[in-house]
């Protein structure tokens, strides 16, 4: 596996229980979406990655989270505002279980519907009751659908069985799919003659499955060859600082989510069974540990003055399309703390503005 | 009467059906906007340079691929147009699937087809994709972005849901499932039951936000300034006696029906 697919986001991002009637199967979600393995990113005209940042635009203030609220614009220019608090409190109470109402034939939940997919990963070797579940659910084709809450925020979902594992795919509300009528599209008129014409068609060219291979990003994989072979030349290359993943939401833990996945399904903590007690996640250092301390304009002062240094350093010493590697690996070592102080401010306004739409 | 978004030409062997392409999702969030607490005026955004914490003008940034841990290769503007996909009005269905064989975790965002012209040919096409029960697999490049699909018949129409490329997809298939002592027939019995007795089929109608609503409400009250009060949701607890729970589960389930 290319190095860079073994990069995915491999925490548990919901705990809880799916219940059917009185039995309750406590699980664990893990996304089934790993992140896109390299994007394209931002870069200086130095090739430092750079950050996003909220300012006020009346007093020019450089923004952290503390200092941003969210509003809802009643009229133009008039906002109610509107805490956290208060949309927790809007959260159903039933938040840390997925009650099963209804059990519908699979085949029947409109692919317009689905949103993301998760697994659904028995807890503390509890496994019966998940078995139980997944069995019967495949032997009967059905999907279950229920509603649950996660990070404040309420979901429909539907819960299939496949192969002995339950996997939850999130739904789109019903007013949050049109509808041929919805979009005036014409009353279908159906030609005998023409429809035999297109089975045809059709069957000709049928296969039994699908090709995974046929749903690859090319996009990515051009980009990705024309960035190798620019790098085997030497030609542009730029090296940041290890912490340049600035875009990430606080506390991602980097794992292969897959060895992950398959150590958890065997009801084990660790996802190379190795030493317990230790995390099965690898925590990426200097993150969840720095977040809480810098808080503030000190910070921020000293983060742009050991900044500038840096920088003089950096541009002196060659142009952008050709920089030489040890140049950038000690711009990497200064830089690391003064990284995990800017990311309180990138990091928080960040998550909050994923949060704002509602 | 919806606008559509734009207008291809699905190709389906030596077929071309003239189409128009429609988003199928409808954004109904509640969307707030990001303030300074202080003065309560929305917040800008810009980009800057993390060292310095100057702002990085748009005409002076560049795009880059990490291709290892913190080494990133600058990719000019000119090489990136080279590797553009190449502009196109064509959604070209290369080969039809059972409508099963398409997890439902590599669905997408998804689009509506509506005919534009030859309206006949369209309606036939998903009449006979229904029948076979099978979906299209499709390609397209829409606004510079090279996309793979679905095409399935949707309420005597055709539907194209965009699928997640092979590499952000973990299947099910490549796990193995949880392991443990054998399950019981009377378990197995019982939870049969009890799923056929909360049968029922599919209706979009029950797919409804309740959370959006409040969401509403909370605003309007507050702006005749109210507040809300929260509590806390106990947490899960573990079945140990399953086949007893299944059994009054069953009865409780029964009685509803019988009411």
């Amino acid at each position: 596996m290319p190095e860079d697919l073994k990069r995915a986001q491999g925490r548990s991002i919901w705990s809880g229980s799916i219940s059917f009637g009185l039995v309750t199967v406590p699980v664990q979600l893990f996304s089934a979406t790993r992140r896109r393995p390299v994007s394209l990113r931002m870069l200086g005209p130095e090739g430092t990655p750079l950050a996003r940042q909220y300012v006020c635009p009346k007093d020019g203030e450089v923004l952290s989270g503390d200092d941003i609220e969210r509003g809802y614009e009643t009229s133009k220019g008039k906002f109610v505002v509107v805490t956290d608090e208060e949309l927790e409190a809007l959260a159903p109470r039933r938040s840390r279980d997925i009650a099963l109402e209804r059990f519908v034939p699979r085949e029947q939940i409109d692919p317009a519907y689905f949103v993301r997919s998760y697994f659904l990963v028995p807890d503390e070797g509890q496994t019966k009751a998940y078995r139980l579940l997944a069995e019967t659910m495949e032997a009967t084709g059905r999907a279950a659908l229920g509603n649950f809450v996660m990070r404040d925020k309420a979901y429909a979902v539907a819960i299939f069985a496949d192969e002995g594992i339950l996997h939850a795919e999130t739904l789109r509300f019903a007013d949050e799919v049109r509808t041929a009528e919805d979009l005036g599209l014409p009353e279908p008129k159906v030609v005998k003659k023409k429809v035999a014409q297109m089975a045809k068609l059709v069957k000709q060219l049928s296969e039994t499955r699908l090709k995974e291979s046929e749903l690859r990003d090319e996009s990515t994989a051009r980009h990705l060859e024309l960035a190798r072979r620019k790098h085997a030349r030497g030609e542009d290359v730029v090296e940041a600082p290890e912490e340049a993943g600035i875009e990430e939401p606080d506390g991602v833990n980097v794992i292969d989510l897959m060895a992950l996945l398959k150590a958890r399904m065997r009801g084990r903590k660790s996802a190379n069974g190795a030493s317990s007690g230790s995390s099965p996640l690898k925590k990426r250092p200097a993150r969840s540990s720095t977040r809480k301390t810098a808080s503030g304009a000190s910070a921020r002062k000293k983060t742009t003055a050991n900044g500038r240094s840096t920088r003089k350093k950096a541009s002196a010493s060659s142009s952008t399309r050709k920089k030489a590697s040890a140049d950038g690996r000690a711009t990497r070592k200064k830089s690391t703390a003064r990284r995990a102080a800017r990311k309180t401010s990138t990091g928080r306004s960040a998550r909050k503005a994923a949060a704002a739409a509602r | 009467m919806a606008r559509a978004m734009w207008k291809a030409s699905l190709r389906v062997g030596k077929e071309a059906l003239p189409v128009k392409l429609y988003s199928a999702v409808e954004d109904t969030a509640v969307h707030f906007r990001l303030l300074h607490a202080r003065d309560h005026v929305p917040v800008a955004q810009r980009m800057v340079d993390p060292d310095t914490e100057e702002e990085v003008a748009d005409e002076d940034v560049q795009r880059g691929l990490e291709i290892e841990e913190g080494v990133f290769i600058v990719l000019q503007p000119d090489e990136l147009a080279s590797v553009e996909p190449e502009a196109s009005r064509d959604i070209e269905v290369t080969r039809f699937v059972p409508r099963d064989s398409v997890d439902p975790g590599w669905y997408g965002r998804p689009y509506m087809l509506g005919p534009d012209g030859k309206a006949e040919d369209y309606f036939a096409l998903a009449a006979a994709l229904e029948e076979a029960g099978r979906f299209g697999i499709a390609r397209w490049v829409m606004r510079g972005t090279q996309y793979s699909g679905a095409l399935a018949p949707h309420e005597g129409r055709l539907a194209l849901i965009a699928l997640k490329p092979a590499e952000e997809v973990v299947s099910t298939a490549q796990l193995a499932p949880p392991g443990g002592p054998a399950l019981q027939k009377l378990e197995r019995q019982l939870a049969e039951q009890l799923i056929a007795a909360l049968d029922a089929p599919f209706d979009p109608e029950i797919l409804h936000d309740d959370y959006r609503g409040r969401v509403r409400e909370l605003i309007a009250a507050k702006a005749k300034g109210k507040t809300v009060r929260f509590k806390e949701a106990p947490p899960p607890k573990v079945t140990s006696d399953l086949s007893g729970a299944l059994r009054k589960s069953l009865q409780a389930a029964k009685e509803r029906k019988i009411a």
